[in-house]
């Protein structure tokens, strides 16, 4: 498992913050469209679909299913531990994120596989959000 | 009746190409590299740099016009312009010179691009830990969601790609490995390539270093070089008059789909299929008039492996999962359908971001390539987003 004291903290823009405010306060959360319900993710000021510029935050479930990763070897930062697992996961209400895997060795990771979310601190005092396998989980993979 | 997305054919030629040497240390600025391939490009064409009145480059790179104008010594520019999106957008350029010369806003319009990628301040592969979100339009903003998880570089973002692109079709390492090895036996007979006399087997391949598993080796990435080349772009009229026959810029064309980037492509919902290749090639092919079987010479942008392989099928030069036969069975060699990168690429020559395959592609059609295949009358260049059809005249 990462230790991952020495994580940089993200870097929120005006346009970001709603997603990286809400992983501070640990919980996972996406932009849905007040015109069209639509959620979005990463996070910009207008709906592409309808052209609303209005929204609200929206709490997620916090689970869903690998859609594809690597493992990084280099080069290596200071930063973290290596090497890390990065993945794409595919939420259950329907967006995508960039994450890290934990509590999984590289060799059990398979995509497809069901996850759940879990926070880990940084520096300055924020959080990443970071998904290990999910033990509740009967749904096969 | 539909439009055709790209340029009229024949807008504009291409009638001088010119490049310092390709090094890990060039030890002099960007500003001089630049100088230094404009004038080689103009002597190239064999016309007066004074009379050079358009430039065009990329948005990331880091001459800036009013130097370059003062270094060179340009007495009149009436056309500049920058093109976003990296390597990605590396056939915009010559898009934007060949519109330039079509408008009549210029006569003779200069593409450039000098990188110290390897020995400047900025590594092209080293590890970032924050995007410049803000002003470098290089079509990676997206990279601002993988700093924070440790995805610090250019290979570790296409990585995730890869992977899908693996899973969904069964493709291995070993499989990018066999188009690696092709692009270094080219390499090894290029004295400019950084691969020059060193040719390299499947099994050095597989021996080198995981940067990203289950994708992505040392030897998948191109290699980080300093350099420069340009380009220069006049029309037909013109260039006929020059010492070398035009290559004319037959068709010219830019793609790119919603939730696209460039190499922090995450969001789209299928990353096993490069969408915007296969836009591209419907403007290229189905627009502009071409075949597929007319082109003699693929220059398809090589910055990692496997987006190579995902070129080639969305290019529609072989069905979704099928390149790694197409790989395997030497379709990339000088007797294969597809001779492909013939100077090594950008993994086999050195990575002056995409403009270095217009070079190679120029002196295919000239038949003066240190790798000359019998006869080139078309040719390819594909940066995944932009591209271009290269013609003998």
């Amino acid at each position: 498992m990462e230790s991952v004291t020495a994580r940089p903290a993200p870097r929120p823009t005006d346009d970001s913050a709603v997603y990286w405010n809400a992983i501070a306060r640990h919980e996972l959360v996406a932009q849905r469209c007040d015109g069209c319900s639509t959620l979005r993710h990463p996070p910009r000021p207008m709906c592409p679909h309808c052209r609303s510029l209005e929204w609200c935050e929206q709490r997620l479930a916090g689970t869903g299913s690998l859609y594809s990763y690597a493992v990084l070897h280099h080069p290596r930062s200071p930063a973290f531990d290596y090497p890390v697992l990065v993945a794409l996961v595919d939420l259950d209400e329907g967006i995508r994120i960039v994450t890290n895997l934990v509590d999984i060795e590289s060799r059990d990771i398979r995509i497809g596989m069901r996850l759940r979310v879990a926070f880990e601190a940084t520096s300055d005092g924020a959080a990443v959000p970071v998904f290990g396998p999910d033990p509740n989980d009967t749904v096969p993979a | 009746m539909t439009r055709a997305h790209v340029l009229p054919r024949d807008a504009a030629a291409i009638a001088g190409i010119g490049q310092t040497e390709f090094s890990r240390h060039a030890g002099r600025t960007e500003l001089q590299l630049a100088s230094e391939a404009i004038v080689a490009a103009c002597a190239d064409a064999q016309i007066e740099v004074a009379d050079v009145d358009g430039l065009v480059s990329y948005t990331i790179d880091p001459v800036e016009e009013t130097e370059l104008v003062r270094t060179v010594g340009l007495q009149e520019i009436g056309y500049s312009a920058r093109v976003p999106y990296g390597g990605g957008g590396s056939m915009g350029v010559l898009m934007h010179a060949a519109a330039a010369v079509a408008s009549g806003v210029a006569d003779i319009v200069v593409c450039y691009r000098a990188v110290r990628a390897r020995s400047g301040a900025t590594r092209f592969g080293g590890a970032k830990v924050a995007v410049n979100v803000a002003n470098t339009h290089a079509g990676t903003t997206a990279s601002q969601w993988c700093m924070p998880h440790g995805a610090l570089t250019p290979a570790s973002w296409i990585a995730l790609n890869a992977t899908r692109y693996m899973h969904q079709y069964g493709a291995t390492n070993e499989d990018f490995g066999r188009a690696v090895v092709q692009l270094r036996t080219y390499a090894a007979t290029n004295p400019a390539a950084w691969g020059y006399q060193r040719p390299m087997a499947l099994a050095d391949h597989q021996a080198s270093r995981w940067i990203a598993e289950p994708c992505i080796r040392m030897f998948d990435c191109c290699q980080e070089t300093d350099g420069s080349v340009a380009v220069v772009v006049t029309s037909h009229e013109r260039a006929a008059a020059m010492p070398h026959p035009p290559v004319g810029i037959a068709a010219v064309a830019g793609a790119a789909r919603f939730e696209q980037e460039i190499a922090s492509d995450h969001y789209r919902p299928d990353l096993s299929v490069m969408e915007s290749s296969a836009v591209l090639a419907r403007r290229l092919f189905d627009d502009a008039g071409f075949r597929r079987d007319e082109i003699d010479l693929a220059m398809i942008y090589d910055a990692f492996s496997p987006i190579l392989f995902m070129q080639l099928e969305a290019l529609g030069f072989c069905g979704p999962g099928e390149a790694k036969d197409f790989v395997g069975d030497g379709n990339l060699a000088p007797d294969g359908s597809l001779p492909c990168n013939t100077n090594g690429g950008l993994i086999g020559e050195g990575y002056i971001h995409g403009l270095n395959m217009v070079t190679e592609a120029v002196r295919q059609i000239r038949g003066t390539a240190a790798n000359p295949l019998p006869a080139v009358e078309v040719a390819l260049v594909s940066a995944s987003r932009t591209g271009a059809i290269l013609t003998r005249s």
